[in-house]
């Protein structure tokens, strides 16, 4: 029991910490409720076999990378194509971030509602009166930098998972924040604007020497096209697109749309 | 589970017994994913949730057999399983839980 509260412990810190970890639990079959935690290439625990534990720490490095959590079946030693053990694999992935470019009322909004969906938000603008935490209590980050210099220091840690929302509406601004976003491996970059806003910032990018192929990765006008008024609407409008592409649903973006926004 | 964490280690400093139910598989419409957990303390607390609301009293009891006997169980609740269980998933799917005491 000494070694298994070792792994709650374990668990309970890497958790707090954000740092990923999987926990692997054998649900059926012999040694059921045994456990092995593989926290940062360290495994800890052990489900009663070397060799399954051996098989199975491989398997929860593949399902922690891919973010997966669900039963896996073994042999008792851990043979591929057997069913004597059956082994819950969960994965403990970091949170996913949202890094908001702009420090405006829509901001505020987007930051609680995206907290609710359980993102690492940070908030970032170059103008120190806006970029403050008493505007934004919520966000787990308020930066006051230029974009692309945020984006130059925290850039490689985005993945398919995070999300970009670029609230400005300034071309000083909105542009080397796209540019500096295209440049890294974010699944999602939604910009905010009017469809005027919109084509006048196409133009503002391509002369930045953002490519046809770049252009269609964003979304923009940001949001699904759902009548959102309010910053709070317009919160929810953005995370319900993100949910949709990450989904492959088919649901009306404003991207897709002609003519106004509100009507 | 990373939800019920935090209630687990206070129950535990608290010297509670406790039990965790686990959703481990889902067939069919089933309205939480593999992992979402709920907890239960001896004195009755609850945390987490395993499904929309259907089938949580039932959770609970089996929870509570759970701490009392000390036995690791995995257990179904479907619509196959109405005559077994009396409780079922008004979407009409299947999940697997899995219960076990919160003894590690």
């Amino acid at each position: 029991m000494s070694d298994s509260t070792a792994i709650f412990d374990t668990l309970k810190a890497a958790i707090a910490a954000e740092e990923p970890v999987a926990l692997a639990t054998v649900v059926e079959g012999p040694g059921t409720g045994a456990k092995l935690l593989l926290h940062i290439d360290q495994t800890a625990g052990s489900l009663g076999n070397p060799d399954l534990d051996r098989v199975v720490s491989r398997d929860i490095a593949g399902e922690l990378a891919a973010g997966r959590t669900g039963v896996r079946h073994y042999g008792p030693n851990g043979e591929a194509r057997e069913e004597a053990v059956s082994v819950f694999i969960e994965s403990f992935a970091p949170p996913p971030q949202m890094i908001i470019f702009g420090a405006v009322d829509f901001t505020a909004a987007l930051v609680r509602v995206a907290k609710v969906l359980g993102y690492r938000v940070t908030v970032c603008d170059a103008r120190p009166v806006f970029a403050t935490t008493q505007r934004f209590p919520g966000a787990d980050v308020v930066a006051v930098k230029w974009p692309n210099d945020l984006l130059d220091e925290i850039g490689h840690s985005l993945g398919q998972r995070d999300a970009v929302c670029v609230l400005t509406h300034d071309n000083k601004f909105d542009v080397p924040a796209v540019t500096g976003a295209l440049a890294t491996g974010v699944g999602y970059i939604g910009v905010m604007g009017s469809r005027k806003t919109h084509d006048n910032r196409t133009v503002r990018l391509r002369e930045a020497g953002v490519t046809d192929e770049q252009l269609a990765k964003l979304m923009s006008p940001i949001g699904l096209d759902i009548g959102a008024r309010t910053p709070e609407e317009t919160a929810v409008s953005i995370c319900a697109e993100i949910i949709a592409l990450r989904t492959g649903r088919d649901a009306p973006t404003l991207t897709a749309g002609v003519g106004p926004i509100h009507r | 589970m990373k939800e019920i964490v935090k209630d687990l280690d206070r129950w535990r400093r608290q010297g509670k017994a406790a039990a965790v139910a686990r959703v481990v598989d889902v067939d069919g419409s089933g309205p939480r994913d593999p992992g979402a957990a709920m907890a239960v303390s001896e004195d009755g607390q609850v945390v987490g949730s395993v499904s929309g609301g259907c089938v949580e009293g039932a959770v609970v009891e089996e929870a509570l057999q759970v701490i009392e006997s000390g036995d690791r169980r995995m257990v179904t609740f479907g619509y196959s399983d109405d005559e077994a269980f009396a409780v079922g998933l008004t979407c009409g799917g299947t999940i697997h839980l899995y219960i076990e005491p919160f003894d590690w």
